[in-house]
This record gives C-alpha cells, structure tokens and sequence, in this order.
C-alpha cells in the first residue's frame, strides 16, 4: 500500500509519515476488489457495522444519564424518557436498535449458510462471525437487565441460573456472576460496567472479521472465485453507494420503529420495577433470543437443555466440515437449496414456540423443531453434499453476467475487451 | 433480483410479526378502541387530557400515585402556571434540613413530582386490605393491551361471578383483569366528576377520559416524537431517492 494518486500536499506528506488515506483506500476503498454481481443480501454485513456504531453513539449517551444502582436505575431510565433533553429519542434509538443489530446479523448470517460462504477458504472469517454474534448476545442480555424491570430481573435470574447446571463449578459460576448470593446491587453494577466495555471488544473482532473477509474477498451469490479484473470492481464507488442506498431503506425502516412502534418488540412488564417478591406470569427473554429459548427448554433436564443451547450455536463453527459439498452457491445446488429453506421455516418455528408458555401441543412442538434444528447440521448438511449433484458452474462471474442478459451485449469491442471495471 | 430480494424481506418480515404477535397471546383478548394519538400523525386532545386530570385528581389519586409525573408537567396538558402552583400546593413534601438541622414540612412546588397518597408500599398494602394499587405513571406501556386494556378494565366490572367461578373475598369480577379476581372496587359511575367543560361524565366517557390522561402520563412525549418522526421519514425518503438515482448512475457502465 504505497501508491496514492493525490496532488494534495498535505495528504502527500501525511501519507510519508503514516499512510492511513491509501490503508483506508485499500480497506474500504477503490483499491478494494470486490464481486461485481453482488446482490442486495450482501448489504447487511456493513449495516450491521453501521448498527454498532449507532450503537456505541447512542449507548455512551445513555451511560452520561444512567445509574446502576437497583434503587435509581428505573427512575433514572425514566428520567431520560421524560427530562433528559430528546432523551426519548436516545433511549428508544437504543432500545430498538438493538432488535435492529439482531435483524441485520441474523440475515447476514443466512445469507452466508444460503450462499456457503463458511467454506474454504473463509472459515476464520466465519468463526469470526460466530464469535461477533455471541459476544451481541452477552452484550444484549446485560443490556436489557440495566434498566431495572420485572423482565430485566426475572430474565437475569432465569439466565444467570443456567449456569449452575454444570456439575461441580456451576454454583461458584453463579455466584460469581452475581457478585453475590442472589440477583442483586452487585449483579447490575458488573452487568453495566460489562455492557459498556464488550461493544468495544465487539469492534476489536469486527476488525479481524473485515481483516479476514479482506484476505478472502467477498463471496457472491455465483460463489465462485474471482478469476480476473473482468469479474471485479472497485469497492468504491460501486458499494459505498449501493451500501448508502441500502442503508437509506434500512434507516426507514429502523425509524419507523423508533418513531411510531418504540415498544412494539420490548415487553410491557419492563415497565413495572423489578420486585423480587413478584414474579411475571412468564418470563420471555428478548425476541431474538426466543429460537435459543426453545431449544433450552426442549430437554426435560436442566444440565441438557443449556448444554444443547450452547451446541446450537457451537455446531456453527463445524459448517465448514459438516457441509461436504465442494459448490458453495446455493443457487447450483437443487437439494440443498430446499433444505435451507426448511432450516429456515424450523428457526421460524422455533422463535413462536420459544415465546409460548411451555404446555401442549408447543412442547411438542419445540421438542420436533429442536430435534429438525440439529438433524439439518449434523446428518442432512454431510448427506446432501454426498448424494447432490450440483448443476454446473459458471465459468466466470463476468461469463455469467453476459449470459444473463436477455439480449446479448456486444461481446468484445475493437480492442478485445468488455468490461470497463 | 432486486424483486427476488424485496419479495423475501417482505415474507421474512411477515413471519416474524407472526411470531411477535404469537408472543402477546395469553390473557384475555382486549378489544381495539381507536385513540386521538395512534396513527401515523397522532396527538392529544388537551381537553380530554384535562377531563381525564380531573377524574385522576379526584378519584384515582386516592389510591394511586403518579411518582414520575412532575406537577410542572400539567402546562403540557393546557393547565396555566397559576393552576399547577395551587394543584401542586395541594401536598405536602418533607424538605430540609433547614438551618437547625430539622427536617420540616412544605407545600409541593411544580418542581415537585406527583405526591403519592401513601408514604410507603407497606403503608399503602395495610390501608386497602392487602392489595397494593399501582403507580400509575407507566400503567398505559406496562400492561399488555396498553390503552386499550386500561380503558376496559375500568369498564369491565361484573356484579356477580359467573357462575362456578370462585371469587375470594374482598376481591371484585373483571372480565379484563388477568384471573379475573380485582382488589379494586369499581370506580366509575355516571356523573362521578362534574366536568369543569361541561362534557357528559358517562361512564364510557370517564374511562376514555382517564385513559387518555394516563396515556400523556406514559408518553408525554408522544406528540414531539411523532411530529419529528414525520420530518425524519420526509428527508430520509428524499436522501435514499437520491442516493437510488446515484446508484444507477455510477452502477450504469457495469454489466453484472
């Protein structure tokens, strides 16, 4: 990275000195290859980034008017809603914002298990992801316990007792966790003090993540390498414009949220203090935790069920190898393609019994769904790579671009070439 | 492909408000009422806010406090600043120390938060049998139903159980109230309040009237927050239109 295409002096001679303009040109910039038959599914991975940000921006500002203390956090919550100058309009950014960061992850995340983009040779970036969405869960969870309600308290109770499942360690698990013998002073204090500091590792990792998509380049909805500059284009301005359109529709559809449904995915019992003596009717965690939810409750046992929690997610990481197929696009794979949908229609299902009181027919229910979530990993994935046959593959993504126009596009021009990329 | 996408994110989205309309389900099913602030240009009708002060100020607040409303907050409800002095003043608060180290007794200022009619939760149990009525200040966002269920609740007394339901005693049947057995006595009859505006107290009418207050006492910054709304949403649907034509522009020369 040593070449800048500036006259400036003063980029000149700060580039001698730290060359952070062409580091950026090469990271987020016109020095940056990118597919360039990505679609619309490839714009969550930066709005996710966005969502962060706003995030962290609207997260510090509430830390500023916030007290972690189990007699004050509530009113002062409501204090930002009512006195704190737009303090409303932080306050549910947040709130909503979170449900947002969640929405956007989890439809990058399918769009990677659609597209196969946990295959060779991107496997760290994926586990990247993986370590990136578990660190939004802690995050989230602790986050929602800060402002004090029934649910803040009874879902840190629920949660926090999981732990003591595992033999031998999971009482002093608990109690550490706590920072003391119940849900208490203690437990939101390190809860608030954890909650500001994890974004900040979460930026740490989504830093390795875009260092390892950079080493790999983006996968596309083809899911075939890149095989020269006819298949590329510059990062910039071909998706920094199309990621500041997509960001456009996804702010419309953020704000809508904070504008006019600010508590259409919370729980109204958030809004009664937290009473130790009252426990809520049922204990729903956040929506986005509701699929996990279910799988938890699935298992009779309690050592079961948060052991198959935690392997719901941990089967993830094994995607590389439990997924035998060589074709990543699932656009070439007739079976697979199926299947990926059904996975869907289960996480779907998941999330409805997840958020059921746990009686018939949704135990039931939960226990098949529970059942269909593991067997699509760990015996459908492997199977279908073996018995599949993928149709063929394009021979180049600009190949595939020619062909898909309804009206042949002059092939060559005088001087041989075609692409202006 | 654009079509493909917005197709799918539509169905996702569906399937998604399916399960988070799932997640409300158990308790009684509330009937919709409609409300001056819902909607995309919602609001609140000063006057009704008034009307539902008064049922508040003379019935509800016998029982039930209003601890995070300040009495400042009433000139948002068209109240004139003399009016909130003489309502605010209506309470003693403990101040102090004073000079002597004493603690002592004052008026409540509009600086002062809504005085609750009991000192503490187990002063407020020991007066009303057991039974601790609720802060209202949250009432209308902490219930399932919201608005809609505050309004029948206050509507949906029953003089007599239906038949095999047991009701313990001191409690009251409600059609709306989860498990049906309330602590509290029905409130509302015709003409309860005489309204400083004339209005008709029906029963109907002072529980649209409380409700409606109790809502600016959840929200009171529901009209701010739609108003600013409408003005966010105008300049994004402008900037992403733009941004859309950028994007064809510098897209036009890439066949792809």
């Amino acid at each position: 990275m040593s070449e800048l295409n500036t006259n400036n002096p003063a980029l000149k001679w700060l580039e001698a000195r730290l060359p952070i303009v062409s580091f950026v040109d090469h990271s987020l910039g016109s020095k940056y290859p990118a597919p360039k038959n990505l679609s619309y599914w490839w714009n969550f991975g930066s709005l996710a980034g966005i969502v962060l940000v706003i995030m962290i921006l609207s997260g510090v500002f509430l830390a500023m008017n916030y007290t972690a203390h189990v007699d004050y956090a509530f009113n002062s919550v409501e204090r930002i809603m009512r006195d704190v100058n737009y303090g409303w309009l932080i306050r549910y950014i947040h709130m909503n914002g979170a449900s947002m960061f969640f929405i956007v992850v989890y439809i990058h995340i399918f769009r990677g298990l659609y597209y196969g983009s946990y295959k060779p040779p991107r496997e760290v970036l994926w586990w990247l992801g993986l370590v990136i969405m578990l660190l939004m869960m802690a995050t989230a969870f602790m986050g929602y316990v800060l402002p004090w309600g029934q649910m803040s308290f009874w879902g840190a109770t629920v949660i926090t007792n999981l732990f003591s499942a595992f033999p031998v360690v999971g009482d002093y698990i608990v109690t550490l966790l706590w920072g003391g013998f119940s849900v208490d002073n203690p437990t939101l204090n390190r809860f608030f003090a954890l909650h500001f500091l994890l974004p900040f590792v979460l930026v740490g990792v989504v830093i390795l993540h875009i260092w390892a998509l950079h080493q790999a380049k983006s996968n596309n909805p083809l899911g075939i390498d890149m095989k020269g500059p006819n298949d590329a284009i510059p990062f910039h301005p071909y998706y920094t414009i199309k990621d500041l359109y997509g960001l456009g529709v996804f702010m419309m559809f953020f704000m809508f949220f904070v504008f006019w449904a600010p508590n259409y995915m919370g729980h109204p019992d958030n809004y009664i203090p937290a009473d130790p003596m009252v426990t809520p009717a049922h204990i729903v965690p956040e929506w986005y935790f509701l699929p996990f939810y279910a799988i938890l409750r699935a298992v009779p046992d309690k050592l079961g069920g948060v052991l198959l929690m935690f392997a719901a997610i941990l089967v993830l990481a094994a995607l590389p190898w439990l997924d035998t197929s060589k074709v990543r696009s699932a656009a070439f794979r007739p079976i697979y393609k199926w299947f990926f949908w059904l996975f869907a229609v289960d996480a779907v299902v998941l999330g409805y019994i997840g958020a059921m009181p746990a009686e018939e027919p949704y135990v039931t229910i939960g226990q098949i769904a529970t059942a269909y979530y593991f067997f699509h990993w760990i015996v459908l994935l492997p199977l279908i790579g073996w018995f599949e046959k993928p149709r063929p593959l394009p021979e180049s993504i600009s190949a595939a671009a020619r062909k898909g126009k309804a009206e042949p596009a002059p092939l060559t021009n005088n001087l041989g070439t075609t692409e202006k990329a | 492909m654009m079509r493909k996408f917005i197709l799918t994110a539509a169905a996702a989205l569906g399937l998604s408000l399916v399960a988070t309309s799932a997640q409300a389900a158990g308790g009684v099913k509330v009937p919709d009422e409609s409300w001056t602030w819902e909607g995309l240009f919602g609001y609140y009708d000063k006057a009704q806010l008034q009307r539902g002060f008064q049922v508040y100020h003379d019935v509800c607040a016998n029982c039930h406090g209003l601890k995070l409303v300040a009495y400042r907050n009433l000139t948002d409800i068209g109240l004139g600043e003399d009016q909130v002095k003489a309502i605010a003043a209506e309470k003693e608060v403990e101040d102090g120390p004073d000079d002597a180290g004493d603690m002592f007794m004052r008026p409540a200022m509009p600086s002062d938060r809504f005085v609750s009619p009991f000192p503490n939760d187990n002063a407020a149990r020991f007066a009303n049998g057991g039974a601790l009525p609720p802060d209202l200040s949250l009432i209308n966002k902490a219930r399932m139903g919201g608005p809609d269920y505050v309004y029948h609740l206050m509507l949906g007394f029953k003089d007599e159980a239906p038949e095999g339901f047991e009701l313990p005693d001191g409690k009251y049947y409600n059609e709306y109230f989860p498990g049906h057995a309330i602590s509290m006595p029905p409130q509302l009859m015709e003409g309860l309040v005489e309204y400083a505006d004339g209005t008709e107290a029906s029963e109907e009418q002072l529980a649209r009237d409380i409700t409606a207050f109790l809502n600016w006492a959840a929200e009171p910054e529901l009209e701010a927050r739609k108003s600013l709304g409408i003005k966010v949403m105008l300049f994004l649907l402008v900037l992403t239109a733009m941004l859309y034509a950028l994007k064809r522009k510098i897209w036009a020369d890439v066949e792809h």
